[in-house]
This record gives structure tokens, C-alpha cells and sequence, in this order.
């Protein structure tokens, strides 16, 4: 088994439920703690990129 | 896990010996954070199951059957040890100790990680010894392999459960729901992928614990940076506070113990470091389980030294935290942020001598989480935790399994059974693991006192079984008398060590001093450190007394592959330079002094 396939669809999935709720819950006080960053939009998107570049190198080692 | 030495007792998070209580600290969660919570639990327990081939031999169960490649070995490799109780107490540490904290990480961890690669791994992995006590075997004797495995494996089962209970306390306090329910969920699903997968799965699932810790607390340094004004903002805070200089600088307060963790240099240098760093990290078993488990020699050699990068960076995502929520408390109630203080059984806040409330540090990193995080990140945080909990835990019950199969159960019936029937035990050692460490934990839920005292001797035990290799690995003229008596003679010192020291303030009894009151030290830290270095000495005195005054037991022949100076030379030119142990340690040493020079 290559780690990085099921580490990139994890971070992938959570990458797009959190920018998902991110935007759902645009202007919320919850960010009020967060010092009026809507910190689930901008981590899910850091999630996201880390989760398809797992999964890419994983696919490209497959082929070869 | 069995670096207590690391953490300040925390045998209860709560305060209130293993029960929940309304101390506002509890985390809201909405769907969103219990999906992200689920997805995780279904991917472990998936890894383990898509590993189930791996586990058909005794030999693929228990060690992997040597196979995996060595990032990924490397980063399992602080993932097991990287247990909710260090999270936790590094950030405690981080607000009580300041920058100092980090000695823990760059002075203590990183050298020892690439001690043990460059030049420890030849013999272990070399030896083809299937775990720390069978290396003790082939070097030395049985009775050495003997007292190793005992007290290995008792204190893997007592500190899994004293984990165990911490993490239960934890969860308990923060989301609510029952004690014994987190105390069985979280142990099944550990006992599920460790059953279903053995090693492989264990190792695999550290990775992604891995980053589900680094991706689930590092938000947290950065929000609390941006609110305490930048590394500025928190320099002009903490110099203002009770701490002040000394919170951040590493080195410039140490020419003396008047610093806030109470330790001169040397002590730092040599206890800290050397005894109890190098003590902990290079002969572990759960540890260096992970590098024996690698592909090959190079891959085994570059596990803790591929491990010891991220790792040298932890302090960024944990003690800042630490040292922020510190800050913010300090700068009185107008930050937005008051590091919780313990309570009594009746809800009302303790006081210390000068009458000030005492602060709970061990809530610093869950109520800085709660502070900052909404939901959704909030789920991640939490997931965190738990994923922190679980590689800690999976690393010891698989250590716990192999030890027992292979040094006590294979060799008391005469290493005469079969793959399968060692599988079988395999599995059953697993189980029966799990099930003594919750016992460990009801019995650390009841009886702090007995914990406290045990996570206390866990602490220095590492320290004697170093000297023991170090003379093992490389002196040939170290032998078996001096190996077996050296280390009874120095555990038993350290222990009654401990009993004639004690901390200014404390009263005789767990924390030292409970047969007189003789050697007295400032702080928890300053006794720790010392009984670690008299530990390590009296038992390399012994070692080497008793090997120059009686004669070798095992010829040249018999020590090669086992004695740095019979093995041979590790050639790595075939492999590019920069995955070369050597250079790699090299490079991550250079980038570890500088660290130290910048917050010096």
C-alpha cells in the first residue's frame, strides 16, 4: 500500500468540508475567536493543496 | 509516553482525580467537528484492515518483516512518542519555563535522534536482533535480556494506562459523555487496527497521526501569534511578566539555576542531554521498533535522523502556545485570555503560599484551542488529540507484543515454538495488553499517589540502560557481570537516590524524600535531572568496574556486528549524498546549533 494515496484522500475530504463550512458560515460570530478570520476557509484550502499533492505523487508513483 | 521526565505529572487534567468538572472547559461541538472526528476513525481502522495481509507470520506481525521505506519509518518514529501527554505538556511547560522549553527539543531529542542513526543503528539493525532486549542478549547474557524485558514491559502497560486514563480524564472534562466509555471506545479502536494489521498498521497510522497533529494544532501558534502582536508583541509581554528575561532567552540565564526551570547549563548539558535524552531516545524499544522495522540498512539509519527535522520544529506549533497563553495571562484581564487556575473539590480556586491562585498549566493547550478555534477547526483540534493518543498507545502495545512474544514467551519454552504458535501469542499479547493498561488506568484514576511515583521512576530508568550501552556498543572489553549488575546497582541508586532528594517546598513523600531529607534542589527539574546522572554514572562505574576486574565472555568472532569497532564500516556511496546518514545528520546538527544561537 502506498501511505500517501489514503493520507491525500483524507486531507482532501477534510480540505473540502471545512471550506464548504467555511462558507457556509461566512460573517458568523464563531469567528469571533478567531480574530475575524475565517480561519476554516483559509486552512481548508492548505489542507486541500497538501491532500491532492499526496494523492498526485501516490497516482504518478503507480504509473512508473 | 515513558518520558515523564518530559512532562509534568499529569495524571489528572481535570484537577479532580479522574471526574469531570464545570470548569467552563468544554468544547462545542457541532456536526461538522464529529464528522471530521468520524472520517478519521474510519480511516485508521481502514489502514489496519487493508494491511491485514501483512499479519499472516509472526514475523510480519510483530516486525513488519523489515519492509517499509524509511520516511515513512522516520516520521512514525516521533509519531510514537508524540503522545497526547506531550502535546499537552510541552504547552504547560512552554507557559511555565518560557523558551527554555525548547532544551527539551534541541538539546535533548535532535542530538540523541542522530547519535542513534549514525551510529547506534549499525548494531542495532545490522545484529538482525528483533528488539532492544534480544540486542542485550547477543551482546551480553540472558539475565540481562531478562531484567530488560520485565521492566520494559511493565512500564509500557503502566504508562499505556496511565495515558489511558489521561486521555479518558481528558475527553471526559472537554466533550462531555462518560469516563469508562472513552476508557473502552478509544482503547477497541487502537486494539482493532493493531489486531488487523500488526506493525505495518501501527507505523502506517502513526504517519497519519502524524499530520493530523501537525495540521490540527498549528493554526493555533499562528492565531495566538497574530493576537499577542507578533513575536514582538510577546517578547514586550513577557519581559514585563513575572518570568521576564528568563522566559526568553534558552541559554543567556543559564551561568547559575536562577532561571525558570532551575537548571545551571551542565545540568541542562549533561543531565537533560546526555543522560536523559540520549537515555530515552537511543534504547526505547517502542522507538527503535520503528527503525528496525525499515527496508534496509540506509532506511533504518535515517529514521530518527529523518525523524529529528519535523521534530526540531515543534516547538513553533506547542511551546509557543504555551508561551503566548502566558503572556496574555500576565497582561491581566483586558488580553481575552486567562490560562484556567486549579480548583478545589468544592469549585474554589487554590491559592499558593503568597496567596495567588495557581495556575493549571495543564489545560494551557485545550483552553487556548477553545479560545481561538471555531467549529469546523475545532473538530480538527480535537481529532488531534485523539490521534495523538492513539499513535502513543499503539506504539507501546506493539512493543509491548514483540517484547513479550520474543524475549520472555519464545524463550521460556526454550525458543522451540512455531511461527504460528508465537503468532497466535502475538495476538494474544496484544489484547492482554490492552486490557492490563486499563487496568493501569483505574488504578491511576484512583490512586494518583502510586502513579505519580511510578511515572517518577519510568523517568530515570533509561538512564542506567544507556550506560549499559554505550559501554556495550562500544568497549569490547565490557561483560556480562558488569552489564547485569551495573544496571540493578544503578536503577537501584537511582531509587533510593530519589528517596534522599527532595524540592524546596514539597513534603516528603511522592515526590522524593521518603526516606530523608538530604540532597535538596530548587525544582522538579533540577531533582530529575540529578537522579538521572547518578543513576547513569554509579551504573557505568559498575559496568566498568566489574569489566576490567574480571576477563571478556565473548570473543572477537562472537562480538562482531555487535561493537561499533568490530562492525563494518556502512557504506553509503551508492546512495545520493544527501540521504546519506551522515551528511543528513550533519546538516540537521548545523541547523539545530543554529537554532539555539537565534533564541540564545
Amino acid at each position: 500500500m502506498d501511505l500517501r494515496l489514503p493520507i491525500g484522500i483524507i486531507f482532501t475530504i477534510y480540505g473540502f468540508i471545512l471550506i464548504g463550512y467555511g462558507f457556509f458560515t461566512k460573517g458568523s460570530e464563531i469567528y469571533a475567536k478567531s480574530l475575524g478570520i475565517n480561519v476554516n476557509i483559509t486552512w481548508g484550502i492548505v489542507l486541500l493543496v497538501f491532500g491532492l499533492v499526496m494523492y498526485y505523487f501516490a497516482k504518478r508513483a503507480k504509473k512508473s | 509516553m515513558l518520558n515523564s521526565f518530559f512532562v509534568p505529572i499529569i495524571a489528572s487534567i481535570s484537577g479532580s482525580g479522574g471526574g469531570t468538572m464545570g470548569s467552563g472547559l468544554k468544547f462545542d461541538l457541532n456536526p461538522v467537528d464529529w464528522l471530521i472526528l468520524a472520517i478519521y476513525l474510519v480511516f485508521v481502522i481502514g489502514i489496519g484492515f487493508a494491511l491485514k495481509r501483512q499479519s499472516k507470520t509472526a514475523a510480519d506481525f510483530l516486525l513488519s518483516g523489515r519492509s517499509i521505506p524509511g520516511w515513512i519509518t522516520g516520521l512514525a518514529f516521533i509519531s510514537a512518542n508524540l503522545g497526547a501527554q506531550e502535546l499537552i505538556g510541552m504547552a504547560a511547560s512552554g507557559a511555565e519555563y518560557g523558551i527554555m522549553t525548547s532544551h527539551f527539543y534541541w538539546v535533548g531529542a535532535i542530538p540523541a535522534m542522530v547519535f542513534l542513526g549514525i551510529f547506534m543503528m549499525p548494531m542495532y539493525y545490522g545484529s538482525k536482533a528483533k528488539s532492544v532486549p534480544e540486542y542485550l542478549k547477543m551482546r551480553y547474557d540472558e539475565r540481562t535480556r531478562v531484567f530488560n524485558s520485565v521492566s520494559f514491559a511493565f512500564m509500557t502497560v503502566f504508562s499505556s494506562g496511565i495515558s489511558m486514563h489521561a486521555l479518558a480524564d481528558l475527553l471526559t472534562t472537554l466533550v462531555g459523555w462518560n469516563y469508562y466509555g472513552w476508557l473502552v471506545v478509544t482503547s477497541v479502536i487502537v486494539l482493532a487496527y493493531v489486531l488487523k494489521g500488526g506493525l505495518s498498521s501501527a507505523i502506517y497510522n502513526e504517519v497519519l497521526q502524524f499530520f493530523m497533529i501537525v495540521f490540527g494544532i498549528a493554526p493555533l501558534a499562528y492565531l495566538a501569534l497574530k493576537n499577542v502582536g507578533g513575536w514582538d508583541g510577546l517578547v514586550t509581554k513577557l519581559q514585563a511578566s513575572p518570568l521576564g528575561d528568563g522566559s526568553i532567552h534558552s541559554w543567556a540565564q543559564t551561568a547559575s539555576g536562577a532561571n525558570p526551570m532551575g537548571v545551571p547549563w551542565y545540568g541542562i548539558l549533561f543531565g537533560l542531554g546526555f543522560v536523559l535524552s540520549f537515555g530515552y531516545w537511543t534504547t526505547n524499544f517502542a522507538e527503535v521498533q520503528r527503525a528496525l522495522a525499515a527496508n534496509s540498512m540506509g532506511a533504518a539509519r535515517r529514521t530518527p535522523i529523518v525523524g529529528a527535522i519535523p521534530k526540531m520544529l515543534f516547538p513553533a506549533i506547542v511551546i509557543l502556545p504555551g508561551m503566548i497563553a502566558y503572556a496574555l495571562t500576565m497582561d491581566g484581564p483586558g488580553s481575552g485570555y486567562a490560562i484556567p487556575v486549579k480548583l478545589d473539590a468544592h469549585g474554589v480556586a487554590m491559592l499558593d503560599s503568597a496567596g495567588k491562585a495557581i495556575m493549571n498549566y495543564n489545560q494551557v493547550l485545550p483552553s487556548m484551542i477553545l479560545n481561538y478555534f471555531p467549529n469546523g477547526l475545532l473538530g480538527l483540534a480535537l481529532t488531534a488529540l485523539m490521534a495523538s493518543f492513539m499513535s502513543g498507545m499503539a506504539a507501546n502495545v506493539t512493543a509491548f507484543n514483540t517484547v513479550w512474544t520474543y524475549d520472555l514467551y519464545s524463550q521460556m519454552s526454550g525458543g522451540k515454538k512455531t511461527d504460528k504458535e508465537l503468532l497466535s501469542m502475538g495476538k494474544v499479547a496484544t489484547i492482554a495488553g490492552i486490557i492490563l493498561a486499563m487496568g493501569c488506568a483505574l488504578i491511576a484514576a484512583k490512586y494518583n499517589n502510586i502513579m505519580a511515583i511510578l511515572q517518577l521512576v519510568f523517568g530515570f530508568v533509561n538512564a542506567p540502560l544507556f550506560a549499559t550501552f554505550l559501554l556495550g556498543m562500544f568497549t569490547k572489553r565490557s561483560n556480562n557481570a558488569g552489564a547485569f549488575w551495573g544496571l540493578l546497582i544503578g536503577t537501584g541508586t537511582a531509587v533510593l537516590f530519589h528517596g534522599l532528594s527532595w524540592v524546596t517546598g514539597n513534603a516528603p513523600g511522592v515526590k522524593g524524600a521518603w526516606i530523608s531529607q538530604i540532597f535538596e534542589y530548587p525544582k522538579d527539574l533540577s531533582q530529575s535531572f540529578m537522579v538521572a546522572i547518578v543513576a547513569f554514572s554509579v551504573t557505568f562505574i559498575v559496568n566498568a568496574g566489574l569489566s576490567m576486574t574480571s576477563g571478556r565472555n565473548k570473543t572477537d568472532e562472537e562480538l562482531a556486528g555487535l561493537v561499533y569497532s568490530l562492525t563494518p564500516k556502512q557504506l553509503s556511496g551508492h546512495e545520493a549524498w544527501i540521504m546519506r546518514p551522515a551528511v543528513l545528520g550533519t546538516l540537521v546538527m548545523i541547523a539545530v546549533i543554529v537554532l539555539n544561537i537565534i533564541f540564545w
